[in-house]
Order: C-alpha cells, then structure tokens, then sequence
C-alpha cells in the first residue's frame, strides 16, 4: 500500500495544520486543501485545477524539492497578484512521495 | 370625529387608490420580461432546464452577467475535453455548450446576457419580480438559480486610488469599443482577452500599448502572431516584462506608472484596460435571504432542491446538501426534478405522468415537432 506523506499547510488565518496526504488518489495541494477544508469552498480551486485562476497559489516555505513549474503555471503566475517568488500553483503540484515534510503557506484570496 | 358618511368617503378613496395601485402596479408587471422559470447562470446546468422545462411546456427566462452562455466552459475552458458527460467518450467544452444551445432552441428561451440578478421581491402571489443591476426586470413564476460559483467578475489588479478611477479611465470589460475611438489605451495583461482587444483597438484606438509582466502569452497562436505583425507595423506598442504600478490623473486617469525590472516611468494614457481575468463571486444573490452553506446555497435534495424561501430553487454548482458533488451531470439531474417540481407549484393538483421523448417525440415553443419515425408496417410476401 502506498505510504501517506505528511505535509504542513499554514491557512489564510495563519494556523498551521500537519495533515497526512494519500499518494495514490493523484491528488494535488489544491485538492488536499479542499479535502481537509482548510479554506472555504469556492475560494480555492475554482478553476478546478487547471491553472487557469491562481485561487489555490501559495507559498514554498521549505526546501522540498518540487517539480519544475510548467509554462501553463508559469503564465498563471505571471499575471495572478500577491506573488512572490517562492508561489506556486497548489493545482500543479501531485502529492508524491517526494512531498514529505513540505511545509506551504496559502496565498491571501 | 369623523360622520359615518366621511368615513365611507375615506374608505372608498382608499379603496379607489388601492385599486389604482393594483392597476398600475399590474401595468408594470405586464411591460417586464414574463416568464415560468427566471434561470439565472446560463451555464449548462441553467440550459439544460430549458430543455426539461420545456417538456412540461413551462417557458424560461435566462440571466447571466457574462455576455455569452456557457458559464464557465465557455469563459474558462471552451478548448477543454470533458470526459464524464454521459455518452459523450470526450466532448471539448464549448461544443458541449453548442450542443446545448440546438438542445434548447425548440423551446426558445429568452436571454437577458451581460447583466448581473441585483435584487429579487416576491409578490403576494409568490411569484417573483427579479431586476438586474442594469434594471432589467423579469417577472416570473419560480426563480432557479444555476449560478455556478456565482457571477464572474473581473480580477482587479491591487493599485493605489484604483477605485477613485475606475469609470473615469479605467474599465474592465469593452462594452462599446466606440468610446475608445481616437483616445491612447493600454491594456495590461497576457492572455486571449488582452490579445483579442489589442488587435481589435489597434484600428479604433489611436494608440494601444499591451503591458504584460513577462514576454510569453498565453492565448491562440494565432492571436500572438497577429500581435507580433501588428508591433512590426507600429500599430501595437509591447512593454514587457512591465507591470502597472501606479495610475495618475486629477479628475481622469492621464497616465500610468510602469515598473520595468525595477527601473520606473509614466507614461500617457486615456485608459487603462486590467484583463486579469475573471473571478466568481456569489454577489448580490448572498443578501436574498437564502440559507447559505460553505458559500453554496443549501436545498432540500431529498425533494425538489427547492431552497429555504418556496420557489426559489438552486441547481448545480451552485447549491449544497448532504454529498453534494459538483459535475455538470449532477446539475442536469437537480434541474430535471426542480422543472417537475415548479409544475406541480404553477399547476396545484393537475395531474401528469413522465414521458419519454422517444415515445412522445418533442412539441417545440416554435411549432417544431420532433419525433421518431414510425415503424413501417408491411407484408412480406
């Protein structure tokens, strides 16, 4: 069975939640968010996933290593407000296991 | 004191004025859009009652802010396959909405698009008198609102004073591209819309300047290589990598500030056009005095997803109930019930039993009738 990683989501109010995360669902950060309801439902991921709205952007806060932004998530980026430089889309990055022990920062809506 | 003759007086002008409210009042509702069903969300969820209402020959109204149908597929995602719409293997979005539209037209909905559901009353009837933010009124039998994640509103970009100009320069959507004949615009942003209204103002506007914060596009191919042709030509200006920073102006906006890799300068404009996108907001529809969950709008799902004021119903996206999913194919299913539902409401005890299309063919509003083709019956001999 495909082992849970545990991932650390600070919410919009600032509290930090360590949740387990599946690996096998092909699940996203923006799902993980939504599934825990970490942030009000049509708040976050109205786009559905598809990089098209910025509403699940948030902020990299440890050093995970994460998959290169693709240039739809880049393009999204390049026109979505409060970014920095550590944001990513939570929609373009799938739960592996290789996300054990990330720890994010959800952008302000 | 008033005599018993003053006080029939009294009564009867009151009674004539009543009457002449009445009248006036029934005047009014006469010269508003009339209808069955108010639809508000033209999404495909909102088309698909057409249909189902249109079976029980209720006739509907539809309501959207955006200027097109379609809701989100056709504002977000038209160019996306969907794979879950039953029978459909892979359906592309806009032509799932396309479809949709020759579904419907049998049954000829009216369409009020690119204005917003402001306020709603309801009447002592219980019928409803919806009127939009441009003051468009409709008077219908029940409302259903197939609203999605609400009316889409632009994204607005986080700039000081950006308020005290907003209609004095600044402007989120080209309604009439008229008022930017021989004025300097500048349209900041990198996708199909401010590629689209670059080109198309490019031959109205006497100077277009397109501000993005990076080099790449993302729209059509097609779009890019026009933009490309016509800032060979001198007709578009292109800053980037630029953001918009500041705007300046004493009554209207006369210039914005842009910030190029850190190095800052004004430059001269009439207008400034943000397309950043669109975002959903539930809006005005959230002080209707419905019972709102999780920013949805809670329905009874064991019944008629009638919400909690009687003829107001939610369907798709937009409500929430026990298990609720959030698929196009939940919303055709809630919007097939709450047509059957609104029946019953606007014909109390007159009795009807399902039919099957197949069987009963369709009885268009426009005296179309479609049907299957009789078997032919003949002798083998």
């Amino acid at each position: 069975m495909a082992q849970d990683v545990k991932i650390t989501i600070i919410d919009r109010e600032g509290v930090s939640h360590e949740v387990e995360a599946p690996t096998d669902m092909n699940m996203n950060i923006m799902e993980l968010v939504r599934a825990y309801e970490l942030a009000p439902e049509g708040t976050i991921g109205i786009c559905g996933g598809m990089a098209m709205c910025a509403s699940c952007q948030c902020y990299v806060l440890n050093d995970v290593a994460l998959p290169e932004k693709s240039d739809d998530e880049e393009a999204m980026l390049s026109e979505a407000f409060n970014v920095k430089e550590n944001s990513r889309l939570g929609c373009q990055l799938h739960i592996t296991e290789d996300l054990e022990g990330l720890k994010l920062e959800l952008a302000p809506e | 004191m008033l005599n018993t003759t003053d006080k029939y007086h009294i009564t009867s002008v009151l009674n004539l004025r009543i009457l002449q409210t009445i009248k006036i009042r029934s005047i009014i509702i006469q010269k508003m859009i009339q209808t069955d069903i108010l639809i508000i969300g033209a999404g495909p969820t909102g088309l698909f009652t057409v249909f189902e209402a249109g079976l029980l020959k209720l006739k509907c109204h539809i309501l959207d802010a955006l200027p097109q149908p379609g809701g989100q597929l056709t504002e977000l995602y038209p160019k996306k396959p969907i794979f879950d719409i039953p029978g459909f293997p892979e359906v592309l979005a806009g032509d799932l909405v396309d479809n949709l539209m020759e579904q419907i037209k049998q049954f000829q909905p009216g369409f009020t698009l690119g204005e917003r559901a402001e306020t709603i009353d309801k009447q002592e009837d219980g019928t409803f008198i919806v009127t939009s933010d441009k003051g468009t009124q409709i008077h219908a039998n029940s409302v259903a609102i197939a609203g999605g994640l609400g009316s889409f509103e632009p994204r607005k970009p986080l700039l000081e004073n950006l308020n005290f100009y907003e209609d004095k320069g600044i402007e989120y959507f080209i309604k009439d591209p008229e008022k930017f004949r021989n004025k300097r615009v500048v349209i900041a942003g990198g996708g199909d819309s401010a590629l689209d209204w670059s080109i198309f103002l490019s031959n109205v506007a006497s100077e277009v300047t397109l501000v993005h914060r990076r080099n790449e596009f993302r729209g059509a191919l097609d779009s890019v290589e026009k933009v490309q042709e016509l800032k060979d030509l001198g007709k578009i200006r292109l800053i980037t990598p630029a953001e918009v920073v500041g705007l300046k102006g004493t009554e209207h906006l006369e210039g914005i500030v842009l910030d190029e890799n850190g190095a800052q300068r004004t430059i001269e404009t009439d207008y400034l056009i943000p397309l950043f996108g669109l975002t959903p907001k539930l809006g005005p529809i959230a002080n209707w005095g419905l019972e709102i969950e999780k920013n949805a709008i809670k329905v009874d799902n064991s019944l008629d997803y009638q919400t909690n004021i009687p003829g107001i119903y939610a369907i798709g996206d937009v409500n929430t109930y026990p298990g609720k999913l959030k698929l196009i194919l939940c919303g055709f299913h809630e919007a097939t019930l709450m047509c059957q539902s609104v029946y019953q409401r606007m014909n109390p005890g007159k009795k009807y039993v399902l039919k099957y299309t197949t069987v009963s063919g369709i009885d268009g509003f426009d005296g179309t009738r479609k049907e299957a083709e009789k078997a032919v019956v003949k002798a083998i001999n």
